[in-house]
């Protein structure tokens, strides 16, 4: 993979707020409906899951904590008779087809063995037990999806063309891999039955199976998805087997496939708008020796459904706070929409794996003559801020922690956490990607008085 | 290792936060991982705060793993001393400094060196105390600081004030509709002739600290946070204190007996002779609040006897129970609180008032118990909202862990006279909706569905009913069906009847009806 380099990328304190990776438990477990999330540490992060995703702790959710308490840190008590004792409950109670353990900073810190335990555990209890260490020391917000998938690439079937070939009817029969050989050249389908690919990334599954169908369309057949619906459905990996990410912060999954399972990655630009999703197909195409088809009528036409939306974006200005992994992949797709991006905060750059996502961002600015945004790496939120006051954007992207204060202080902001719960990816989903951006700036009121800025504190200032 | 899904009392730190960020111009610095000042989200949503939130983390990473903090703490502190100048900057451990063991303590005294706002590190054992705990140790500990400090600079003042005046000590974000209360007790003590000194620490500045003791008391409306700081207050400058929390109509006059009390032992320094409030509770109980005469209302008569269950925190729990029971004559099956920390108190309390007391921090064994008394109406936490859902019975929420829904904008105070309206509202109203749901069915209304077992825990039914007998249940009103059915059940396992037929359910009728 070619890297090549951006002049403005910059680094900061990482003074910045986010969520802590464990929150992938929130959205995981409910794309994997047999799982059960067993998250292993303090009550700080019990707290921080109950609070955070919100009230879907009320929808009896199959995630639970594992709290240690004093006695675990100082090893009074034997972590694995623990982990038995609690996982055999969580058998009783919701009989999963997998539990997985999310391990957090204090599992870290106190250097509990959890990858070493758990293999003992699974053979004990006879449920497979997956570890991913989705802790704050390492990682930021969706980042902890990332640990999880690289860990299930472990218990993924193994590759073979053969017995793909013999199941080939059933397959039809779900109707995953429905190619028509008529309309399309013998030994490409030859090509295409020896070959087989995986997309990785958690969607929603109508989105999955909308990305399913536009590559369906250019007869491309997704021979599974990384996760599965349920623990059971994994895709089959090994050699021969291309897999293509579907989200930004999928680096460590990315690298689990190729160098353990042997996979062969695309490198493509995310499908996050419909310029991100016709270059993500193009480049699939590209792989497997297709010559894609009506791509761009689609992309003009999906572009065409925007408009109403495209005026109101037209030339306002952008701010990226940072902290979910998904910036580099909005702002390219807000630049083509008309914005301009003043900045991309990002918890974590992987040039490599982001690499074709990056050159589209390049490309996008030079095609819609926008300046290359500044792109900071672990961003420091008080400079931020200051910035922020400077250059007045129209809109900031920013976690909740600093949402209100900056409405208060006349920036008009949007939540980033919605984008990673939201569905964005696809053309279709294009316009719900641009309903989150614009609401802020559609709701644009001048209505309350003469107020300029509603913060207390500038108010204290005045007085004083 | 426990396993847990929900937990009604934070984590320490958040406690410590809770208070330093009340205070104006004070900041904390969070020694934690990426990931752990989701506190600003939560006070920043909740509240629906204006300002960011003066809370930031001192980022433990690999490196700090690895070598330990170093200079980084006390380089983050200095960093947020220069920028914003607070008055205070707060340490606050977390659970992973707890576990890493590094000398937060000289860190403090290091930084506290070369910046100008003061350094303190918060005193909370993470494992040991819950959000409620360090919150009221992390008040204590502030006060004493800066009472301390200013005895030694020789800036105290010790005279008490001319007037009669109070500290309000204990109100704080995002506490349960803390500022309407604090709203309600300033009314309450300007109508009874008395100033208020400081409320503490919402809004609080450090610097006028050191005139608390200048109160002739204190109030500590809510017993989680603030009695340490009483108890220390009492114990070193002499002032007495009231932690009678004023909610509820007699506990409010008795608040109001105890200031009186209170004041008249000073009332020689008075103008005017002794201060006698029994006019103004008076006034107060039949006009300003609606509650003693709604207690006489018919309206009020139709809730005698109907049973409820209440869990919350210590204050609020029992204070509700004692409203159900004294002043509304409602049964209580049920009377808990989380806070077991404050469990005799608490059983103290509401003994002789409900059924049975609950002490614990298990959403589950709450829920439990709820199903199990099948209460008219749940009066809870934000959880047993939630439960009261999944098992069809109205609730109404009384006490932190709370929602954005439980800031209201409009004026909702629990405490005083206006208070005593604004409960009785919330029970009156959560009873009505329940009634009104069923009264559908008492007409045999729009009722296709099945029958509810109304359990939380799924329990199998080894015993069958007939098609003739299943329908029986049909016919009683809804609230009281799943009852019916049980004890039906039940007796029929007594009297090792394998079916329920027709005759089963009026013969277990007659046994069940006294």
């Amino acid at each position: 993979m070619k890297t090549f380099d951006i002049p403005t990328f910059e680094c900061e304190t990482g003074n910045y707020h986010t969520f802590c990776p464990i929150s992938c438990v929130a959205w995981l477990y409910q794309k994997i409906e047999d799982s059960f999330f067993l998250v292993v540490g303090t009550k700080t992060r019990g707290y921080f899951l109950q609070n955070a995703p919100g009230v879907m702790i009320f929808a009896e959710p199959r995630y639970a904590m594992a709290e240690s308490e004093e006695g675990d840190i100082s090893a009074q008590l034997n972590d694995q008779k623990e982990l038995e004792r609690i996982c055999l409950r969580v058998k009783n109670d919701r009989n999963p087809s997998v539990i997985i353990w999310i391990g957090t900073c204090t599992t870290e810190i106190i250097k509990m063995d959890l990858e070493g335990i758990a293999p003992k555990l699974e053979k004990q209890i006879g449920i497979p037990i997956v570890v991913a260490r989705a802790n704050g020391l390492d990682y930021a917000f969706t980042q902890g999806e990332d640990t999880v998938l690289a860990a299930m690439t472990h218990r993924c079937p193994e590759f073979n063309c053969h017995v793909i070939n013999q199941h080939r009817g059933d397959i039809n029969n779900f109707g995953v891999a429905d190619i028509s050989p008529k309309n399309k050249l013998f030994d490409e389908a030859i090509r295409l039955n020896r070959c087989s690919l995986v997309l990785f990334g958690s969607l929603p599954s109508g989105v999955a199976s909308q990305l399913n169908l536009e590559l369906k369309r250019q007869s491309i057949s997704v021979s599974g998805w990384l996760p599965s619906q349920k623990y059971n459905e994994l895709p089959a990996l090994g050699e021969g087997v291309y897999v293509c990410g579907v989200n930004p912060f999928l680096s460590r999954t990315a690298t689990a496939l190729m160098r353990r399972r042997k996979c062969q990655l695309v490198g493509a630009p995310f499908p996050i708008g419909p310029d991100g999703t016709r270059a993500w197909i193009e480049k699939i195409c590209s792989v497997f020796n297709i010559k894609p088809n009506g791509l761009e009528e689609r992309e003009n036409q999906i572009w065409k459904t925007l408009i109403d939306y495209l005026q109101i974006t037209a030339g306002k200005s952008v701010f990226l706070m940072g902290d979910n992994l998904l910036e580099i992949s909005i702002a390219r797709f807000l630049i083509r929409c008309g914005m301009v991006v003043y900045e991309i905060g990002i918890p974590y750059m992987d040039r490599r794996y982001q690499a074709a996502e990056l050159l589209l961002l390049q490309q996008t600015c030079k095609k819609m003559k926008r300046p290359m945004p500044r792109i900071v790496e672990k961003p420091d939120n008080y400079s931020q801020v200051q910035r922020m006051h400077e250059l007045q954007p129209d809109l900031a992207i920013t976690g909740m922690a600093h949402a209100n204060p900056l409405e208060a202080r006349n920036i008009d902001t949007k939540w980033s956490v919605e984008f990673t719960f939201a569905q964005i990816h696809g053309s279709v989903n294009a316009r719900d990607a641009l309903e989150l951006v614009t609401r802020p700036l559609r709701r644009r009121i001048d209505s309350v008085s003469d107020c300029r800025s509603l913060s207390k504190q500038t108010v204290n200032v005045q007085e004083s | 290792m426990k396993l847990a899904y929900w937990m009604y009392a934070g984590p320490a730190h958040i406690g410590t936060l809770r208070v330093a960020s009340s205070f104006k111009n004070v900041h904390a610095v969070m020694h934690a991982p990426l990931g752990d000042d989701y506190f600003n989200v939560m006070r920043s949503t909740s509240e629906r705060e204006r300002d960011f939130t003066p809370v930031t983390a001192s980022v433990v990473d690999r490196h700090v793993l690895a070598r330990g903090s170093q200079e980084k703490v006390i380089n983050n502190i200095s960093r947020k001393d220069e920028e914003q100048h607070p008055d205070l900057i707060v340490l606050t451990p977390t659970c992973t400094s707890s576990i890493l063991q590094e000398d937060l303590q000289n860190f403090v005294d290091r930084a506290s060196l070369s910046s100008e706002s003061d350094v303190i590190l918060a005193d909370v054992n993470y494992h040991r105390v819950n959000e409620l705990q360090a919150g009221d140790r992390t008040l204590e500990q502030i006060i004493r600081f800066y009472l301390d400090r200013a005895r030694k600079q020789s800036t105290l003042d010790r005279s008490v004030t001319n007037k009669p005046s109070a500290n309000i000590i204990g109100i704080f974000t995002p506490g349960f509709h803390n500022q309407h209360d604090c709203r309600e007790l300033k009314r309450l003590l300007a109508e009874l002739g008395i100033a208020v000194n400081q409320v503490i620490p919402e809004g609080g500045y450090l610097k006028n600290l050191r005139d608390l003791p200048r109160a002739w008391f204190n109030i500590v409306p809510y017993r989680e946070v603030g009695l340490m700081a009483a108890t220390f207050l009492e114990k070193e400058y002499g002032m007495p204190y009231i932690s009678i929390t004023p909610m509820g109509i007699s506990n409010t006059a008795d608040f109001i007996l105890q200031i009186e009390k209170l004041v008249n032992v000073w009332a020689y320094a008075l103008s005017d002779k002794k201060l006698n409030y029994k006019f103004y509770v008076d006034n107060q109980t039949k006009f300003v609040s609606q509650a003693a005469w709604f207690s006489k209302s018919i309206d009020c008569q139709n809730l005698a006897g109907k049973e409820a269950a209440i869990f919350g925190d210590a204050t609020h729990a029992a204070s509700i129970t004692k409203i159900l029971v004294k002043e509304m004559g409602i049964r209580v099956s049920c009377s808990g609180t989380y806070c077991k920390h404050d469990a005799e108190r608490f059983n103290e309390q509401v003994q002789g008032l409900c059924g049975e007391i609950m002490v614990t921090e298990d959403h589950t064994e709450v829920g439990d118990t709820i199903a199990r008394i099948e209460p008219s109406a749940i009066f809870g936490t934000q959880m047993e909202r939630h439960i009261g859902k999944r098992i069809d019975i109205p609730c109404g929420v009384i006490s932190s862990p709370v929602h954005i829904q439980n800031f209201p904008l409009g004026y909702r105070p629990f405490l005083g006279y206006e208070g005593t309206n604004q409960i009785a509202d919330l029970i009156y109203n959560s009873f009505n909706l329940g009634m009104e749901d069923h009264s559908p069915d008492v007409f045999g209304g729009h009722d296709t569905k099945g029958i509810s077992t109304k359990s939380l825990s799924i329990e199998i039914s080894d015993i069958n009913w007939t098609l003739e007998a299943e329908s029986e249940p049909n016919r009683i009103p809804g609230f009281v069906r799943g009852k019916i059915k049980r004890n039906t059940e039940v007796f029929a396992k007594q009297n090792n009847i394998p079916e329920i037929t027709i005759d089963v359910t009026y013969a277990a009728k007659e046994k069940s009806s006294p």
